[in-house]
């Protein structure tokens, strides 16, 4: 496969804390190829965002620990990178982007020196260079009056305008994968739509790939072609997006659509009631025997609560981590 | 003719001082709320959406008393608020509750549930212990938690659950009015299903009103009767539910309506409806204050600020398009 960039296999993340070993990621899989968007969706907790700061090398530890795997990025096992190696890695060939502009600019450098930064370190940029090169940026972001801005302090911006420099910061070395943590979670709607569009272009433009990990579904619809979907620390469904929304087959997936209001759908003032997912996702420090979402599973069987399903695949490009069986005159064959 | 609405708003306006001291004049006034005025029926849930400083929660705490109006005037059940004593203003504040966006600091950590949700009942007098305890069992049977929770700590709980706690708190005096705001915006997807269920069966049970609060459109739609847009401190759309994404009459409506990624990849967005960010508000455009990020803008619109009116039955608008009836 020559157009594989990243690929993530058996990766096992386990935080020990005196309330027990919390096992946040468990044997997690999946590959990206050159140039495509793969959203990595899930709730609090199910492990996506540890996931991605794996892949970076920035699990604080103590307390967290990779127990196993491989992230391999061309070729290249991450894991087994020295630090130094991996240093000259981030920012350059791998960028990554917050949920939280404000919490990952310094607040005490102007925001041309934060955009400048890594050219002067990646690329060997004189000050000045770097520096013309970040209000190019700047304004291809559209920071409106790009070059006086480069003496601003993020402080003096609106979140969005933030998210943008952030944008800026982690594009201009022009990376091969761009990792994007709930880049719009903190945004307001319309903002949020502004800074999508913009990374869509950017990603097209420049043939990067982009690894997005979000709670919002919408945000997937909208800018994936492949989506993993997790819980509990478990991929537990991927397919392509087209598939995964016209039909999910993992009950997870299916009650995480059907739980959600649809804009349009059915307005106003609802005697009708949301489908919900009873109960809650389980404490990830607790062992469980079989499917983690069997508590919660309305197609639950017997062999769901005893033996922990694999990631079987349903059709062409899609897995989920079931028993059920893809046609329905087979299901439950194994009970 | 329906009964005379539980609460009435009129001309609400709230101008915050930026700046300034004791001795020092103010540096300038920020305008979190122009002109806003609304009425809501007995069993009604009324919508406020916009974006983060539009001054929807600024109307839910002074609905509320949190906050003082600059002007304005509010009737709860034919009352008005600013007549009252500080005494019969505490007897009427008792009928509204809130319920607020995050779970964590809304409750006190050193706080039994018990406490946390009769705390509501120490306002007018000390009921004994026992009283509490069952009062407490009950609402906590209402939303979905168990009596054995009542010796907990909020600390023992998931998001989902706290939330539920503080539904029961507020419940606990039998209020007409619950001002939620953003009630489920911090929790997961699937646990933000079972507590927007639980806020309208509490509803349908208890016949209450609820000023619903929140920048997620999709939910406004599901909860609410009405919905009311708010731009820069003032309303510019006030339509029935079943109006408001099927035909939007403000031009920001419709904007904001188009910039929410639908969970579904066959319709995906073209280009943003919007561009910029939203203006100061302590320096709020002339005219229509959305005409800088307007696509329709005319002459007029920059220069004379337009009224909320009717523009159909039950669904108003201040715009000037189409002779002050908003896009059609």
């Amino acid at each position: 496969m020559t157009d594989r960039l990243l690929s993530i296999e058996d990766l096992s993340v386990a935080f020990h804390t005196p309330e027990g070993t919390a096992r946040a990621v468990d044997r997690v899989s999946f590959d990206l190829n050159k140039g495509e968007t793969l959203g990595v969706v899930g709730e609090s907790g199910c492990g996506k965002s540890v996931t991605s700061l794996s892949i970076l090398g920035l699990i604080p530890s103590p307390p967290g620990a990779i127990e196993s795997g491989l992230i391999r990025f061309e070729g290249r096992n991450l894991l087994e990178l020295d630090p130094e190696d991996l240093r000259g890695l981030r920012g350059r060939d791998i960028a990554m982007i917050f949920q939280e502009p404000m919490s990952s600019l310094n607040p005490v450098l102007a925001i041309g020196r934060q955009v400048a930064e890594p050219l002067m370190i990646h690329r060997g940029l004189g000050r000045q260079a770097a520096l013309d090169h970040a209000a190019e940026w700047l304004d291809r972001v559209r920071i409106p009056a790009a070059r006086r801005r480069l003496y601003d302090y993020p402080h003096q911006l609106s979140g969005g305008m933030r998210q943008r420099v952030m944008i800026a910061m982690a594009m201009v070395c022009r990376p091969k994968l761009l990792i994007a943590d709930e880049p719009t979670t903190a945004l307001d709607v319309s903002i949020q739509a502004q800074i999508l569009a913009l990374m869509l272009e950017l990603k097209n433009e420049m043939g990067m790939a982009l690894l997005l990990i979000t709670h919002n579904l919408g945000v997937v619809a909208q800018m994936a072609s492949r989506v993993v979907v997790m819980y509990a620390g478990q991929v537990v469904e991927e397919a392509r997006t087209v598939d995964l929304f016209d039909r999910p087959f993992h009950p997870y997936t299916q009650g995480l659509l059907r739980s959600m209001p649809l804009l349009g759908a059915r307005p106003g003032g609802g005697s009708r009631r949301l489908n919900e997912i009873p109960g809650m996702v389980p404490a990830i420090t607790e062992a469980l025997a079989g499917c983690r979402f069997a508590p919660r599973c309305p197609h639950a069987f017997d062999r769901c609560r005893a033996d922990a399903p694999d990631l079987f695949a349903v059709r062409d490009g899609q897995r989920a981590r079931c028993w059920l069986q893809p046609h329905p005159e087979r299901r439950r064959t194994d009970a | 003719m329906p009964d005379a609405p539980l609460l009435r708003i009129a001309g609400l306006v709230k101008h915050f001082p930026l700046g300034g001291g004791l001795l020092t004049a103010p540096r300038g006034w920020v305008q979190a709320v122009n002109d806003v005025s609304f009425a809501v029926h007995r069993g009604e849930s009324f919508g406020l959406v916009g974006e983060s400083g539009c001054g929807k929660t600024t109307v839910g705490r002074m609905v509320l008393g949190l906050i003082h109006p600059t002007r304005g005037r509010i009737e709860f059940d034919g009352q008005a608020i600013q007549d009252l004593s500080r005494r019969e203003f505490g007897r009427l504040r008792r009928r509204m509750h809130i319920i607020f966006q995050d779970p964590y600091s809304s409750l006190d950590p050193r706080m039994t549930v018990e406490r946390i949700v009769t705390e509501p009942l120490l306002a007018d007098r000390r009921p004994p212990r026992a009283e509490r305890r069952r009062a407490a069992a009950e609402l906590l049977d209402k939303v979905g938690l168990r009596a054995a929770d009542l010796d907990k700590y909020p600390h023992e709980f998931s998001g989902g659950q706290r939330q539920r706690i503080g539904i029961a708190r507020a419940l606990c005096a039998r209020p007409r009015l619950i001002v939620a705001d953003e009630p489920v915006s911090a929790l997961d997807v699937s646990i933000q299903a079972q507590v927007i269920n639980l806020i309208q069966d509490l509803q349908q049970e208890f016949g209450l009103s609820y000023i619903f609060i929140s920048h997620d459109l999709s939910v406004v739609e599901h909860v609410c009767n009405r919905i009311a847009v708010m731009y820069l401190g003032g309303i510019v759309e006030l339509a029935p539910a079943a109006n408001f994404s099927r035909c939007p009459r403000h031009p920001y409506t419709a904007a904001l309506l188009a910039a929410v990624p639908l969970p579904d990849p066959h319709r995906r967005a073209a280009a943003p409806a919007m561009e910029g960010d939203v203006p100061s508000p302590i320096d709020p455009p002339g005219g229509c204050p959305f005409h800088p990020r307007c696509r329709h803008a005319f002459e007029r619109c920059s220069k004379e600020k337009p009224p909320l009116v009717p523009a159909v039955e039950g669904h108003s608008v201040a715009c000037w398009l189409n002779d002050g009836r908003g896009l059609e």
